[in-house]
């Protein structure tokens, strides 16, 4: 089975549906239509710049440019975890906490799904390593700013609960384990939820992308049970590290509760 | 048997203050709202950061772990806070003495923390404090919420307690009646400064 190729004139019928959207929220007066029509004009843009950066990758194959590529991404999701949280850190930690967890979490097994399961040649084939990171820092991403957003609100809006328990002679871990562990639950459920209804809610965009461009289905479908086993275990470890290292830093060397790391805390 | 000191002990805009808890001393504590006598027991319970030295029978504070150290020096806040549905999951040790004397019952540890009333929840607070034993007590407006009847039994039970253990403690209250049943003596935060009372 051939890939059948989009020309420019399907891609325009496409987007005449959403012109027909844009116009519908004009006339049922939602307000959406500017935003509808920006979106739609930056997915554009943006997925065929992607495209482009993608083509001149490939056809390189470098270490050197595939790690730079790998490292604007995680840039790009530290920042959008650190977005995504209604109190984040102050200062470097706001940024390197969601982006070294992922680091540590995504590329390790990323890694490990390159060398040791698929076993491209060269490890770091860019048309496998870069979808693959991709997919593994966008939920591990989703991941992280749920726990984090998670950990830092309700340590701001149960702080007289942690500091009763700190009172009362608890160690810093004891009197946040609550928390934490609602946060890691948090960050953890999408995934696991994703997992159950894989197949039957939901057909996964990967293998039905994989489908579409000619792939025999029990082919797609064991690339996507890969994919969702590596995504669980991501964000899995990532959530964890960020949980443990962002409860760490909620409280100082003397494991006094510390919210004026947080940004926007306003405490004196 | 402890004592405790407080050397040029300072909290944002406090001036610097020293006193010295002797064992099995009361020693009462007020001022007009707002002047911090609250941040000045959140500070000895090193609870908030802070300039000064204190001391529990000789040994500084910074060479305790913060947990230990706040088991030792323990502290009742105006307003306790729960964090799990039933009142005895907060209990490490149930003292049936002292249970009674606050006027409750063995059935107490199975209430439900949210029905219990604010009053009733005070005086749990302080039996949660209790069961830690801490050798210092800082009681920060104890019986803020309490009927008449109440406040007589929990002034009586922490007489008891601070009488077996000599235990030193320092009583933030409004009512001054009441510092004058149960204090020693009395010190005064006003103007930022803390002063012996008259």
């Amino acid at each position: 089975m051939n890939v059948i190729h989009l020309s420019m004139l399907d891609l325009g019928l496409a987007a005449l549906l959403v012109l027909l959207l844009a116009l519908l929220s004009f006339v049922m007066r939602l307000q959406l239509e500017r935003q509808i029509l920006i979106s739609a004009a930056r997915t554009t843009v943006q997925l065929l710049l992607i495209g482009l950066v993608l083509k001149s990758l490939f056809a390189s194959s470098s270490l050197l440019w595939i790690s730079l590529m790998a490292f604007v991404m995680l840039a790009v999701a530290g920042r959008e975890v650190m977005r995504r949280q209604k109190r984040p850190f102050s200062g470097w930690w706001g940024y390197g906490l969601g982006s070294l967890s992922m680091f540590v979490s995504s590329f390790a097994t990323a890694i490990f799904a390159l060398l040791v399961v698929i076993g491209t040649e060269p490890w770091y084939l860019p048309q496998y390593s870069i979808p693959l990171l991709g997919m593994m820092l966008g939920n591990t991403m989703n991941g992280v700013a749920l726990a984090l957003d998670r950990l830092t609100s309700s340590a701001w809006q149960q702080r007289a609960v942690i500091e009763t328990r700190l009172s009362l002679g608890q160690e810093w871990s004891e009197a946040i384990a609550d928390i934490s562990r609602d946060s890691l639950r948090t960050g953890m459920l999408p995934i696991i939820n994703a997992m159950a209804a894989a197949g039957i809610v939901s057909l996964p965009g990967m293998m039905t992308g994989q489908i579409l461009s000619g792939t025999p289905p029990l082919e797609a479908v064991k690339y996507q049970i890969l994919i969702m086993f590596m995504i669980a275990a991501g964000t899995g470890f990532a959530t964890v590290i960020a949980t443990w290292l962002g409860a760490r830093r909620l409280f100082d060397v003397r494991q006094r509760l510390s919210l004026y790391r947080l940004s926007g805390s306003g405490v004196k | 048997m402890s004592t405790l000191n407080v050397i040029d002990l300072a909290v944002l805009d406090i001036q610097p203050a020293s006193f010295t808890l002797q064992a099995g001393e009361c020693v009462g504590l007020s001022g007009p709202s707002g002047e911090g006598k609250s941040l000045l027991l959140r500070a000895i319970a090193d609870l908030i950061p802070h300039r000064g030295t204190v001391t529990l029978d000789g040994v500084d504070c910074k060479n305790i772990n913060p947990a230990q150290w706040r088991r030792r020096v323990g502290l009742l806040l105006p307003e306790s806070h729960w964090w799990s549905d039933r009142v005895g999951d907060h209990f490490p040790v149930r003292e049936m003495d002292r249970v009674t004397a606050l006027g409750f019952d063995e059935t107490v540890f199975d209430w439900q923390v949210s029905r219990c009333s604010s009053g009733e929840k005070q005086r749990l607070a302080l039996l949660r404090l209790l069961a830690n034993q801490p050798q210092v007590l800082l009681l920060d407006e104890p019986s803020a919420s309490l009927d008449p009847k109440s406040v007589d039994r929990l002034e009586s039970l922490i007489k008891i307690y601070r009488e077996q253990m000599a235990c030193p403690v320092l009583w933030v209250s409004h009512d001054p009646a009441q510092l004058a049943r149960v204090a020693d003596r009395q010190l005064r935060l006003a103007h930022k400064q803390l002063q012996a009372a008259a």
